[in-house]
């Protein structure tokens, strides 16, 4: 069986094609840069409505199938931005009426742990999801993926990036921050706001703006310091999580999981807590189309199917809102 | 060693002639060793006075024999019980709704003495027959301020709805009751708080 996946929730439009033999025969990206300041949803939309044919066309010609051989067509339905999810969803129902194939709508955060699950071969980890707009920690547990941290207002990945901005470094800014703090000498006291399993980032974004515009620091001892308090804090909530739920392996996905200072993080803590560690290929961690087009190919194979009069997007779909019938 | 916890390690010894249980926050290799040092001397000390605190509010927690905020290590009463996560399970719901009862009025007493507890999880209290304890207050505060509170009783709830989605209906109704019992007039602001919290969380639906 071969699926074919829109991934259009935020700034990536990907198109993935994946076998239930779990080949990855394409995951095309192509990706919004705006020319100022972070995404802007409807124009991100424009570039994916724009885009979206030859991105089709350039993943099919990748794969090297024929449109006929696609079994299902995937998208993610939600957690995103409104406009962009509607591209995809629409191009997404365009397909697969045109075609006659079912439709398969995903919910984009259960797509990262799940193709991260095929991706590495972990059975039932606890997951570390973080990206420019999720931070959250999960794990199975009776038909759910069920979240026990969160960030309580924005992500990890969003604080990362509008620090960059504010410095001047590219976008997305975790690389440029990574580099620099690679020569920082000197930790500057930041706020470190954990609250039992959830975090907070907005204050630590205040904080590290108040500290760059006092001209006190240099920029690498201001990457250093956002670096090591921002992932500290992941690292805490996730070894609490990892204490709590006991489970036998730890995955670190979403496009942050880029980072070696953070995959350093959770293989120490995994290795504390007697977990296997698992870091997720950036290909597959960073939205992709191939992790919707996976995904949409298990729920199907498990009966799901998205009829169209419920294939309207949610750009708030908790993660732990969906039943998962494939496992267990 | 008789737990490895997130935030410390637990370790039962005989200390002068005492069973004791020893609290050491070991340091943390993954965290720079500054940030690592502020956090282990300041959540020891912290630690330690606001266990005093609540049980001078009423609420049994261990008895301290030794503090050491350098070595971040806290030396205290070792309590032979067994979790709250674990218990629930095994009992009767009229029993889980009269253990709530109780645990949501040491909450209200904790709240109403200014003390949040700042991990309030099943996990950390202790069944020792009949009696309650309450511990880790590793990242307890000093507060009476309403947010905190909310956040207080939102982890809770979210700790029933993951770890005791069961019943998670049944145990907040009387956990409710029992924190309202001891907070009085205080706690419809605070409970109020709880479910704006909780709304707070990404996606949640606001209805």
């Amino acid at each position: 069986m071969i699926a074919l996946g829109v991934e259009s929730t935020a700034d990536n439009l990907g198109i993935g094609v994946v076998t239930s033999g779990k080949e990855v025969l394409a995951n095309i990206l192509d990706v919004h840069v705006p020319e100022e300041g972070g995404i802007h949803p409807r124009e991100a939309a424009r570039h994916h409505s724009d885009e979206m044919g030859n991105t089709v066309r350039r993943a099919l010609d990748t794969a090297e199938v024929s449109v006929d051989e696609i079994d299902i067509i995937a998208f993610a339905q939600g957690p995103g931005l409104g406009p962009c999810l509607r591209t995809g969803a629409t191009s997404a129902r365009a397909l697969a009426a045109y075609l006659g194939k079912p439709l398969v709508g995903v919910n984009h955060c259960v797509a990262h742990v799940e193709v991260g699950r095929m991706a590495t071969g972990a059975e039932d980890p606890l997951t570390l999801y973080v990206s420019g707009g999720n931070t959250i920690v999960s794990g199975y547990e009776s038909g759910r993926y069920r979240i026990f941290g969160e960030t309580l207002d924005i992500a990890v990945g969003n604080c990362l990036d509008s620090f960059a901005r504010e410095v001047g470094l590219e976008y997305p800014g975790g690389p440029d921050i990574e580099r620099k703090a690679a020569a920082g000498e000197k930790l500057i006291t930041l706020p470190y706001t954990v609250k039992g399993m959830d975090l907070s980032y907005s204050g630590l974004l205040t904080a590290i703006t108040v500290e760059l515009h006092s001209g006190r620091h240099t920029v690498e001892d201001l990457c250093y310091s956002i670096q090591e308090t921002a992932y500290a804090m992941l690292g805490e909530v996730t070894e609490r999580a990892l204490a709590h739920t006991g489970k036998p392996e730890l995955l670190l996905t979403g496009g942050v999981a880029a980072n070696k200072r953070l995959a350093g993080i959770v293989r120490d803590i995994a290795e504390e807590h007697g977990a296997e560690p698992h870091i997720v290929p950036i290909r597959l961690a960073a939205d992709n189309g191939a992790m919707i087009a996976w995904t949409g190919l298990i729920a199907y194979q498990a009966g799901h199917v998205t009829p169209l009069d419920a294939s309207h997007v949610n750009p708030s779909w908790r993660m732990d809102q969906v039943e998962i019938p494939w496992r267990d | 060693m008789i737990a490895k916890g997130a935030e410390a390690d637990l370790v039962l010894r005989e200390w002068n002639g005492l069973k004791t249980l020893h609290k050491i926050r070991k340091p943390k290799g993954y965290r720079h060793p500054e940030l690592d040092s502020r956090l282990r001397r300041s959540r020891t000390k912290a630690e330690a006075d606001i266990i005093h605190r609540a049980k001078l509010s009423g609420v049994p927690t261990p008895l301290l024999y030794h503090v050491d905020p350098d070595d971040a290590v806290i030396v205290m009463e070792y309590v032979d019980g067994v979790n709250v996560r674990d218990a629930v399970d095994r009992l009767t719901d009229e029993e889980r709704r009269i253990l709530f009862i109780r645990i949501g009025g040491y909450a209200g007493m904790l709240h109403g003495a200014g003390i949040i507890h700042g991990d309030l999880t099943t996990s950390n209290i202790l069944k020792q027959g009949d009696k309650l304890v309450f511990i880790d207050f590793g990242l307890a505060e000093v507060s009476t301020e309403v947010e905190k509170r909310g956040v207080d009783l939102n982890l809770m709830n979210r700790m029933l709805t993951s770890t005791h989605y069961r019943y998670q209906e049944q145990l907040l109704a009387a956990f409710v009751e029992g924190y309202r019992e001891t907070l009085g007039g205080e706690a419809e602001e605070a409970l109020t708080r709880m479910g704006e919290v909780a709304k707070r969380g990404r996606y949640i639906e606001k209805n």
